[in-house]
């Protein structure tokens, strides 16, 4: 069974359908694109995951678990996570504090341990310090670990946040547009980074606008027009689809007139 | 806590705690009682405007009714000066858990608009509840605190060591609250509500718990400054009195607990050392606050640290790397 199954989902804003009737699977281990122009509903897809929004209709099962609805808190649990279109790190925190609240679910401590600093908490709290050294250090973030997340080089910004993402024990990882604004050395370097992830095990879906990160990443990919999806496969396929050319460039005049 | 904030502390506890021996005037005695009490003040309001980020303006509500409950107990009851604290301190936090309930869903202008609101409340509340409160005569002779049987008053500087005390407890709890989970996760939301309750973050949940511990510390002031002045009515706890512990969190520097300190001396004192300048020392106080808040919008001591995070000694920590906190990577 696949861990995300995603069927016939519908979100509605009113009178406007952002995304209607998807279908969508992902199977563990994947690294799987979501592509799409501009407004086509790829983001709400995310938000609609991560529970940022209800569904309006139709089902979410996450590792056997249906989602669909369930507070964002839980989701994290669950084990998704998400990076966003627009950096959000905390920026006037250091980077090992930004990941250690990539922990905080599972910092077990209450407000009596903190104060009395207890020996529970000195677990937890060590744990958590030991753990996102360890993250970050697995990432080469090692020369940036005092650093606070706003001074970082933009290309780090990226990494830092899928950094925290991890750190919640994520199994799926939603990476919202990551080589966004980056140079074509930079967004190389976002490749080798993210397909070093899928060695590592995790599952990933990723929206993406950069064609040369989305070909050679992608195991499949699925394409979203106006809240539809119109077309999904292997990248090669894609790549030569009729339909999915014309979502993104429009019609030739030659096959209006037909 | 580096070294240097230790040794800082150390200094500034020892210079305090042997100040009594030089012989303060009653006067110097309850200015210097007065900076501690502003300093916990200031301390418990940076809990929810310094690391969450959002701004009360009602911080004096929450001091007051700390004072009338450890007041009326102590005229009612004649009970011991720690048992009405304690009391204070509970009933305040529980009036501002009730009083997060439906606002914590508000930030920003709005929350601000809320507290000034509570405040106003509050203080009319003890102007015209007569039976409770004695309305406008307030409250009267407010027994001095007894402990290990000695009367604490100003003339054998038991005011002033008892306050220090509560000085020193508030800042290692604030320590506390900034070293763990729960300082980081305030910090977090304030920097990015919606990236923090993806991190799993239950943000109502968050802002109650920063509130009501915030609240508290206020009616634990409250008590202390009641029992300091024998004499508190509504006045004492005049929207100035919001107005002036929220100049000191942002003055000594947001988030920063040596700032609230630092903050306060500087405040409270200023007023009192100027007394040559008559009038006109509300207008150089008001410029400073001006040309601070130009030039150094993180106040005093707040802002970055310079200094590399400090691991808790339990966790070992490769000392090589790890690069400067302003983003100059592996320069040691």
């Amino acid at each position: 069974m696949a861990l995300l199954e995603v069927s016939n989902v519908s979100k509605q804003f009113g009178g406007l359908a952002a995304v209607s009737n998807v279908d969508f699977h992902v199977e563990e281990g994947e690294i799987v694109s979501i592509i799409g122009p501009n407004g086509a509903g790829k983001t709400t897809i995310f938000n609609l995951l991560t529970g940022v929004y209800t569904v309006t209709e139709g089902k979410i099962v996450f590792n056997g678990e249906e989602i669909q609805n369930k507070k964002v808190q839980h989701i994290v649990n669950a084990g998704i996570a998400r990076t966003f279109q627009n950096i959000r790190l905390f920026k006037n925190m250091r980077t090992i504090e930004n990941v250690m609240i990539g922990f905080h679910q599972n910092t077990k401590y209450n407000t009596f341990d903190l104060i009395f600093r207890t020996p529970r908490f000195r677990k937890y709290e060590k744990a958590a310090h030991e753990k996102a050294l360890e993250v970050l250090d697995s990432l080469g973030f090692g020369k940036y670990i005092h650093t606070y997340a706003g001074n970082l080089p933009y290309g780090e910004q990226r990494k830092l946040e899928i950094a925290r993402a991890i750190a919640t024990g994520a199994k799926l990882l939603l990476l919202d547009e990551p080589a966004a604004g980056m140079n074509p050395q930079e967004s190389a370097e976002l490749l080798e980074f993210i397909k070093g992830l899928q060695a590592k095990g995790f599952t990933i879906i990723l929206i993406e606008h950069d064609m040369s990160v989305v070909m050679n990443i992608s195991d499949r990919i699925y394409v979203l027009d106006h809240g539809r999806m119109i077309a999904d496969g292997l990248p090669e396929e894609i790549a030569n689809n009729q339909t999915v050319i014309e979502a993104y460039l429009g019609k030739s005049e030659d096959d209006a007139d037909d | 806590m580096d070294k240097r904030d230790k040794i800082f502390w150390l200094v500034l506890l020892v210079a305090l705690l042997a100040l009594p021996a030089v012989g303060l005037s009653r006067y110097m005695q309850r200015i210097i009682s007065l900076i501690f009490i502003y300093s916990m003040l200031a301390l418990s309001l940076n809990i929810v405007t310094g690391y969450m980020g959002q701004v009360s303006l009602g911080h004096a509500a929450f001091y007051a009714i700390g004072a009338y409950t450890s007041g009326l107990l102590s005229e009612h009851f004649g009970w011991n000066f720690l048992l009405t604290c304690l009391c204070a301190i509970v009933f305040t936090g529980f009036i501002g858990w009730i009083f997060s309930l439906p606002t914590m869903k508000l930030s920003g202008t709005y929350l601000a608009i809320i507290t000034m609101g509570f405040g106003e409340i509050v203080k009319v509340l003890i102007v015209n509840w007569e039976s409770l409160t004695h309305g406008t005569y307030g409250l009267q002779n407010i027994a001095k605190p007894e402990l290990f049987g000695m009367t604490l008053k100003t003339t054998n500087n038991g005011m002033y060591y008892l306050c220090l005390a509560f000085l020193v407890l508030m800042v290692l709890l604030c320590v506390a609250i900034e070293r763990s989970k729960l300082g980081r996760t305030l910090r977090a939301i304030q920097d990015d509500p919606l990236a923090s309750s993806l991190m799993g973050i239950e943000l109502s949940h968050y802002k109650r718990l920063a509130f009501t511990i915030s609240t508290a510390l206020a009616g634990c002031c409250g008590a202390l400054y009641a029992h300091l002045s024998g004499y508190v009515d509504a006045n004492s706890f005049h929207s100035d009195v919001s107005m002036m512990i929220l100049s000191i969190v942002i003055f000594g520097g947001r988030g920063s607990i040596k700032g609230m300190v630092v903050g306060a001396g500087i405040l409270v004192a200023f007023p009192e050392v100027f007394r040559f300048l008559a009038e006109y020392r509300f207008i150089v106080y008001g410029l400073i606050l001006i040309v601070m808040m130009v030039f150094r919008t993180d106040g005093l001591l707040g802002g970055h640290s310079k200094r590399p995070y400090v691991f808790p000694r339990y966790v070992k920590v490769n000392k090589e790397g790890g690069g400067e906190p302003d983003g100059a990577a592996g320069s040691k």
